[in-house]
């Protein structure tokens, strides 16, 4: 059973307040996990040594057969760039740029040529329902839209893995679910692996299967071990 | 969901036969759940007894003998007061969740692991309606959504309830 990104007993203290105490989880390639728990039970720390962010205390992230968790800041930083995807809750876009020029930043700075950039970017903006808006600057957006935009940027790299962190926090239930449900199926027409950290079971209802942290480490609600293999 | 009222408020849009009524109930308000015709006609002569419709004369024509049915102003006033009274909010003072967590309680047996597994299947149910949101037409969205919203109170009142658990289990074993 193969895995794309995982974390194996991975422990992270801020100071003296530990955030994760050997936390573990396996993802397949392409598959869409939720990860639920409380405010302060250690989920977006996971969601952040996964995505080689933050590097753990102990333990060991692997990402494609590739031990992450060892690689200096500039290896991790070139494979955030070059291979995951991230949306946040909000404020996120750089206000001075348009939303066109902000969905090509990953790919302008990975070396893309600017016409290139901007084209692979503008493609976007027919798909998640942003016709006619690339021109204007995140203050100009609505919290649903700047979100959407948001979104094109993570995916317009063609990211391996996506990760999520409370995608729909700041907007309405009803621009929140249309966030979800382009970021699904999106994911799914590239193959794309979705980390989605979320609180809000209505959200954590679009992924395939949900984890939940709970005290610093990762377990399944059915009981069984939070691996891959558990996956349906 | 009222059966014979809901087919008495299609009849008020026009008389119909009882195939059009089932028809047009199975597309409305069945959601994958179709009437019988055996209700469907079984319904139309109760209500034609209780004088909430009226038959009309068979009709011949191929196949079967066919009647036409119409609301009477019985039923167009049962209709009409069904409208205007509320359903009445569904209390769920004595769940089924609630009366396992307090058994398990009393029991010695592990509540905590109850609610994990009970959480776990009402987010399978939430993924099958989501799931039934992303493929589905406006009705059947807003009918998801009415679940979706059920279960998420439920879930809320799970983590409500699974952080007050040493509370419960020194209550119900006094």
């Amino acid at each position: 059973m193969s895995t794309i990104i995982e974390a194996r007993d991975v422990v992270k203290s801020f100071g003296h307040t530990p955030a994760l105490r050997g936390a573990s989880i396996a993802v397949r390639p392409g598959e869409i996990v939720a990860v639920m728990g409380p405010s302060g039970s250690g989920k977006s720390t996971l969601l952040h040594c996964l995505a080689g962010i933050l590097p753990p205390d102990e333990g060991e992230v692997w990402f494609a057969g590739q031990r992450l968790d060892t690689l200096n800041e500039t290896q991790r930083s070139e494979l955030r760039r070059d291979r995951f995807g991230f949306v946040f809750q909000s404020g996120q876009l750089v206000p001075e740029l348009t939303a066109e020029e902000n969905v090509a930043l990953p790919l302008l700075l990975a070396g893309t040529r600017r016409a290139a950039a901007l084209a692979q970017a503008r493609a976007w903006f027919g798909r998640l329902g942003l016709d006619g808006l690339g021109s204007r600057r995140s203050g100009e957006l609505s919290g649903g839209q700047a979100q959407r935009v948001a979104l094109a940027r993570g995916m317009v790299t063609k990211p391996q893995v996506l990760f999520a962190d409370e995608p729909t926090g700041s907007l309405d239930s009803a621009s929140g679910e249309m966030v979800m449900s382009l970021m699904t199926r999106a994911a799914r027409e590239q193959g794309t692996t979705v980390i989605l950290v979320t609180h809000d079971a209505r959200v954590a209802a679009y992924a395939r299967r949900e984890v939940i942290v709970r005290d610093g480490m990762v377990r399944s609600l059915t009981g069984a071990a939070p691996s891959a293999k558990a996956a349906p | 969901m009222s059966v014979p009222l809901t087919l008495l408020g299609l009849l008020e849009r026009e008389p119909s036969h009882g195939y059009d009524l089932k028809r047009d109930y199975d597309t409305w308000f069945g959601r994958g759940k179709p009437l019988p015709y055996g209700q469907v006609y079984a319904t139309l002569s109760r209500l034609a007894r209780d004088g909430k419709a009226i038959a009309g004369p068979a009709e011949h024509g191929e196949g079967p003998d066919r009647k036409r049915y119409a609301i009477t102003e019985a039923g167009v006033a049962d209709v009409e007061e069904w409208l205007s009274e509320p359903a009445p909010p569904e209390p769920h003072l004595q769940t089924v969740l609630f009366a396992k967590v307090v058994l398990a309680l009393m029991l010695g047996r592990p509540a905590d692991r109850y609610l994990d597994v009970q959480r776990a299947a009402h987010l399978q149910r939430m993924r099958e309606l989501t799931d039934l949101k992303e493929r589905g037409d406006l009705m059947d969205t807003l009918l998801a959504d009415h679940g979706l919203y059920h279960l998420e109170a439920d879930l809320r009142w799970m983590d409500h309830t699974a952080v007050r658990l040493d509370l419960l289990a020194e209550e119900v074993r006094q």
